[in-house]
């Protein structure tokens, strides 16, 4: 998670404990929800009637202090308790080692809103699912330093694996690895012939390399280039979901300004994600299928948590303002989340915006 | 095979002169109080103590048993100077600081008195070096007055405990706070960083615990910059012992053993931060 953002959202849910990121561009989203059977003991508190589950955000480097050195971890801790205090604005982490000796971290965390991408595994047109093996092997082939990659479905059902090369590089000077991968090398694959998306390798590299420890086979949803890929690993208490923008075409990539004044799909800037900052909220995804048509404008919540603390409010918006580039946004790449910035005082996209990924029926 | 150098011309005898096989037995010593340019070397009849001092808050010594030496010789009742310890140690480790097995420096150390430069002769494989390193006008240092009478709170641990958690302390942390009791949490060492606090415990029937007799609970901060050196004092030692006294002041005092097995200690003092704030827990 920490290969995505530099913030970790933690959101206890009835279904178990969900760790989430998303980098600064917001076209990086991952989830990993831990089942109640995860852990040794499971509370996630109680939600009133008016009340959500509390959910929280902390520093992904403070988090991660707590953890280090894993392989001393292993050898000397037994076991890790996880408190979320509310009232007193901290998120406790006590590792109780070996020798009687207790860790306790108390670390400071921001309220935050729901933090979710909009995605839809049933709706893509292509699947694949390897062994983390696979896929590690043949990334392995490119160099550490590239950006992104292009995953394409050839003749013969053959999968391949080439780096992206920007349009303006010059063909001399640039260096173009292409490697195939054959269909059994997969344990499924359905994909549509002649289907291609590029997406952002290094994001992808970190839950490569989680998969590969925990053994487990990587599921590759995707569809036309521009929507998005999702990447997914399941196991009986873990799930783990990472959705990453994909290259639009430039051919269906149109950037004439559209009638309303409305700006239509600028390059994401830091203001971008001021915008998206006040407007980011819960996608509420919807139970029962859609199977119509994206509906032109989606649903906002903003409703923020009932005991919520002006200061941290105040907190929340300067954050935005001062948000720290993450990964460095393709200027092509879109927003998981919205299609485009809004016009501050709009209350919604208009309807000539394209949407990345509309409401999705729930199964993610 | 330590060798003797010529004795001075017009059969002075040397203030103070030493050998010692493996050159190791000191340098990883010296390396633990390490933490200024600047030591301040005492020789009496029981042996060698090299101190440091920072801040007027914090002293370390090193001590090295006359036994620890092959030979060793000290003219007067005592002999003191002030030299340059990173050069020292730069000299005792000339041969490279990587220890190969089978293979050590052999050291003599030469010191013919006041305004005279100290000696070093190294030999490793057949090969001589020849060291001559400035000595200087001692200066005062400090009396931390800490004896076994005034002692309040007193632990002895063994030191893999607190090795891990010393060097993965909290430096975004202005102080270390340590608290001592009779009761929970017994022994608590705290920082509070930008990421929040962090609580080190260790209760008093640890099996890492091998003396617990505190009587009073204490809490006291200490400066975590003064502090940190101390880690390689604790890095070498098997064991570490603990003590505060009334005001507070803290001796740290660490028992190591060397590759042949003969004990040496380092004891590091350190004043009491005074910028006493609340506590967060």
């Amino acid at each position: 998670l920490s290969r995505i953002g530099d913030e970790l959202y933690l959101e206890p849910t009835e279904s178990g404990l969900s760790l989430r990121a998303v980098n600064s561009s917001r076209s990086a989203f991952a989830s990993f929800l831990f089942a109640p059977l995860f852990f040794q003991l499971y509370e996630p508190g109680s939600a009133g009637p008016d009340t959500e589950l509390f959910r929280c955000k902390v520093h992904m480097k403070s988090f991660l202090g707590v953890f280090r050195s894993l392989p001393s971890l292993e050898k000397s801790v037994g076991k890790c308790l996880i408190l979320l205090k509310p009232r007193a604005s901290r998120l406790v982490l006590q590792l109780h080692c070996k020798h009687g000796v207790t860790k306790t971290h108390n670390l400071a965390f921001q309220e935050c809103e729901r933090l979710q991408a909009v995605f839809d595994t049933q709706r893509c047109a292509s699947r694949l699912c390897a062994p983390a093996r696979v896929l590690a092997e043949a990334v392995v082939h490119f160099p550490p330093t590239l950006a992104e990659v292009t995953l394409g479905t050839g003749p013969g059902g053959k999968i391949s694996l080439r780096n992206y090369v920007e349009d303006e590089a010059e063909p001399s000077k640039t260096m173009v690895t292409e490697l195939w991968l054959a269909e059994d090398e997969f344990q499924s694959a359905a994909v549509a012939p002649g289907s291609h998306i590029t997406f952002c390798l290094k994001e992808f590299r970190g839950l490569l390399s989680f998969a590969e420890a925990s053994n487990l086979p990587l599921t590759i949803h995707f569809d036309e280039p521009g929507r998005p890929v999702v990447f997914t690993l399941d196991d009986t208490v873990l799930e783990v979901h990472l959705v990453l923008a994909t290259l639009s075409d430039l051919k269906s990539n149109s950037r004439s300004p559209s009638t309303n004044g409305v700006s239509h799909l600028p390059a994401p800037s830091d203001d971008f994600a001021d915008d998206l900052e006040s407007y980011m909220a819960a996608m509420e995804t919807s139970e029962g299928g859609s199977g119509g048509p994206p509906s032109p404008t989606f649903p906002l919540r903003t409703s923020r948590p009932a005991e919520s603390d002006p200061e941290e409010e105040e907190e929340e918006e300067e954050e935005g303002e001062g948000a720290v580039p993450g990964t460095p946004p393709h200027k092509k790449f879109r927003s998981l989340f919205f299609g485009s910035v809004m016009t501050p005082g709009r209350p919604g996209p208009a309807t000539t915006q394209e949407v990345l990924a509309e409401d999705s029926d729930g199964e993610c | 095979m330590p060798f003797s150098a010529p004795p001075p011309a017009s059969g002075e005898r040397y203030a103070l002169s030493a050998s010692l096989d493996n050159a190791r037995h000191l340098s990883s010593l010296l390396r633990a109080v390490h933490f200024q340019d600047y030591a301040t070397c005492f020789a009496t009849a029981s042996g060698l103590r090299v101190t440091v001092e920072d801040a007027k808050c914090i002293q370390a010594n090193a001590f090295i048993q006359a036994e620890i030496f092959q030979e060793f010789f000290v003219q007067e009742e005592s002999v003191v100077f002030r030299i340059s310890l990173s050069v020292l140690l730069d000299c005792l480790t000339i041969f490279g600081t990587s220890s190969l097995p089978g293979t050590s420096t052999a050291l003599r150390m030469c010191y013919r008195g006041y305004g005279y430069p100290l000696m070093l002769f190294l030999e490793e494989g057949g090969v001589v070096t020849v060291c001559k390193i400035n000595t200087q006008e001692p200066e005062e240092l400090l009396d931390f007055d800490f004896c076994s009478t005034k002692v309040v709170n007193k632990i002895i641990l063994q030191s893999e405990g607190l090795r891990e958690a010393f060097a993965e302390l909290d430096m975004t942390s202005e102080v270390l706070q340590i608290t001592m009791s009779p009761d929970k949490p017994y022994f608590r060492l705290s920082t509070f960083g930008n990421a929040g606090s962090a609580h080190l415990d260790y209760p008093r029937d640890s099996d890492l615990m091998e003396a617990f007799h505190c009587n009073q609970t204490q809490t006291n901060r200490y400066k975590i910059s003064l502090l940190k050196p101390s880690t390689k004092a604790l890095a070498l030692s098997c064991k570490v012992s603990i003590r505060t006294d009334a005001q507070g002041f803290l001796s740290l005092q660490y028992m190591i053993r060397n590759e042949d097995g003969q004990i040496c200690f380092v004891e590091y003092y350190c004043c009491p931060d005074e910028n006493i704030t609340e506590a967060e827990l």
